[in-house]
């Protein structure tokens, strides 16, 4: 009989885990230890020569973290995932899995403040170069990659422009020039979009966001999809010897997770930015409910758009899912359940009356994530985009009126009052 | 609800978890005595985990404390699943014999892919693998590959039966 392939919500709950062996616990155990025994030395060395499965060290693997992965790797619909413990480490840890010093990465230009810097500023001191371009002709991806390039770089729902990309488009560019596209799917989450379903070959995440989704524990995660071919010639890192894990070859020994193992052997255990067990337990309790706040979350934000389309306080409105959207034929391909509970707005009165109209929100909380059960506003040209120049701001899609909400669980028509209320004090100030 | 795609090759969580929990001896085609290869990872671990190792390889006496055959003919005693470690192109021969010693599973490990190998051991009525590794199988479906962050694809209310390590 073939295997069923079962639904998303079945996964969020199910995947990863079944009930513990030892006492039949039919909640995730949470492990919140540093090491585990070895059996005997024999049992010992056929660990660390990966001839047996198990745990040695939690900084390498824990049981209550391997299943945040695999639960992960089951929402994306890929092969394998490795834990870490930020959205930031996520992305380094994936790119320092595929480039060393010379090699050279395509960005969308349209990302994460500290994701630009990571990869302009960070990344550029180890001799690792990226070129930034508009994601909004795929083309300039194709136009920026050179034989020294290792992979292609974006965000699925960029963060603050609120663009969607054409990962479809992109991944065949990617695909063309034989290097995987990695694609961070923190905004949509697996349950909004699927990347891997688009020909992504890795994904990253920050778990922060929707996946813990309550804004209470930092995370993070690589998935992939497993079907890149790692012995296309241009990364040899793969297939040949490791010099860092004692002559393994990771590709011809662990086939289509060979990337997750070689990211967990090599990148993370020697940089160390492992994830706390407590927090993919945590991040787990949240993936639960993930499917039913992500439909509320989407039913609240157009909500919300539609409501701040029609306000004179506002200049304009970004949300994809909104008809008439300069993204809203992307966002009907590739977030056909609802555009995340992120948008943006142009306030009447600029920098200061965006600043006005933070300072007068009741509950809405004035802080840097996104992704919080709570709505969360900023101001990003004076917060999480303010390393960056005005040009470079400007090409990040932050503009000086520009208000980002991350909008939440809360009742909806309080949403819309402590909106329209600030909305007025701000037009005052 | 979408299924996925019924397959002439058992690769389905059912028909892997029935050659695993049924085959005892497994001649181990192509061992190699190196401890950083991947069939020597592959049957070192079957071998801590309950099955007969057959080493079959004509250039080695001995690997694993198994004595080490040239080929499959010459094995003295039954044979449950031949497992090869050879390139796809060199499977063909090897289908043959296993067929002629009765084993009941033909195992081509991960990255081998001999279609036309295969359909000869299924029409001789072996059950027949093709791309997947027994070692990375075996942890999935019995317990262990969770370890790795792999996507197991099993779920279940059930206690595991087996743990590994």
């Amino acid at each position: 009989m073939p295997d069923r392939e079962f639904g998303f919500e079945t996964l969020c709950l199910h995947a990863g885990q079944i009930p513990d062996a030892a006492t039949g616990a039919r909640a995730v155990p949470l492990y919140q230890t540093t090491s585990f025994v070895f059996d005997s030395a024999e049992h010992a060395a056929s660990l660390f020569n990966l001839q047996t499965f198990g745990n040695v060290y939690t900084r390498i693997s824990n049981p209550t973290t391997a299943v945040f992965e695999e639960r992960m790797a089951a929402l994306e619909n890929g092969r394998a995932a490795l834990g870490v413990a930020t959205g930031q480490a996520a992305e380094a840890v994936a790119i320092l899995t595929l480039v060393e010093q010379g090699d050279h990465i395509v960005s969308a230009g349209t990302l994460y403040g500290g994701t630009h810097t990571l990869l302009g500023v960070n990344l550029a001191k180890l001799g690792i170069a990226t070129t930034f371009v508009d994601p909004e002709d795929p083309e300039n991806f194709r136009r920026a990659i050179t034989p020294r390039t290792k992979l292609v770089y974006a965000e699925a729902l960029g963060n603050p422009s609120i663009n969607v990309v054409d990962i479809e488009r992109i991944a065949g560019i990617a695909r063309d020039a034989g290097v995987p596209l990695v694609i961070d799917n923190t905004v949509p989450s697996p349950y909004l979009c699927r990347p891997f379903d688009w020909g992504a070959d890795i994904v990253v995440h920050s778990a922060t966001k929707y996946l813990g989704g309550h804004g209470t524990t930092m995370g993070g995660v690589i998935v992939e999809s497993g079907r890149f071919p790692w012995n296309n010639g241009r990364f040899p890192g793969m297939t040949e010897p490791s010099p860092g894990y004692h002559g393994v070859r990771f590709y011809e020994t662990f086939g289509d997770f060979g990337f997750t193992m070689r990211a967990r052997m090599e990148t993370m255990r020697t940089f160390g930015p492992a994830l706390s067990p407590f927090n993919a337990w945590m991040l787990l309790q949240g993936m639960e409910t993930l499917p039913l706040r992500m439909d509320r979350h989407c039913a609240n934000a157009l909500a919300v758009a539609e409501f701040l389309q029609g306000h004179p306080q506002v200049a304009w409105v970004n949300y994809p899912g909104l008809p008439g959207n300069r993204h809203h034929d992307l966002a009907r391909k590739y977030l056909p359940r609802g555009a995340s509970g992120l948008l943006s707005f142009g306030i009447r009165g600029g920098a200061r009356a965006g600043e006005a109209f933070i300072e007068a929100a009741t509950f809405m909380s004035h802080l840097a994530n996104i992704g919080d059960a709570k709505t969360l506003v900023i101001h990003p040209a004076s917060t999480t985009h303010r390393q960056m120049s005005e040009a470079e701001q400007v090409r990040a899609g932050v503009s000086p009126d520009m208000v980002r909400m991350s909008i939440g669980l809360e009742t909806l028509d309080d949403i819309l009052w402590d909106i329209d209320n600030s909305l007025r004090l701000a037009a005052k100030a | 609800m979408r299924v996925f795609a019924a397959t002439p090759m058992a690769d389905d969580i059912a028909s892997l978890r029935r050659i695993l929990a049924t085959s005892k001896t497994i001649a181990v085609v192509g061992l190699s005595a190196d401890w950083f290869r991947p069939s020597y990872f592959a049957a070192k671990y079957l071998q801590e985990h309950g099955y007969r190792i057959i080493p079959v390889n004509p250039r080695y006496d001995a690997i694993l404390g198994e004595r080490c055959y040239k080929s499959l003919r010459d094995i003295p005693e039954p044979v449950d699943v031949v497992d090869v470690f050879r390139r796809a192109e060199d499977v063909g021969p090897i289908a043959d014999e296993a067929i002629a010693i009765g084993a009941k599973v033909l195992w081509q490990q991960l990255g081998v892919k001999n279609e036309a190998a295969a359909r000869k051991a299924e029409t001789a009525g072996l059950e027949s693998v093709m791309d997947r590794c027994m070692k990375i199988e075996h942890a999935r479906i019995l317990g262990g590959l969770g370890w790795a962050g792999v996507n197991t694809r099993v779920i279940s209310a059930k206690r595991p039966k087996f743990i590994a390590n």
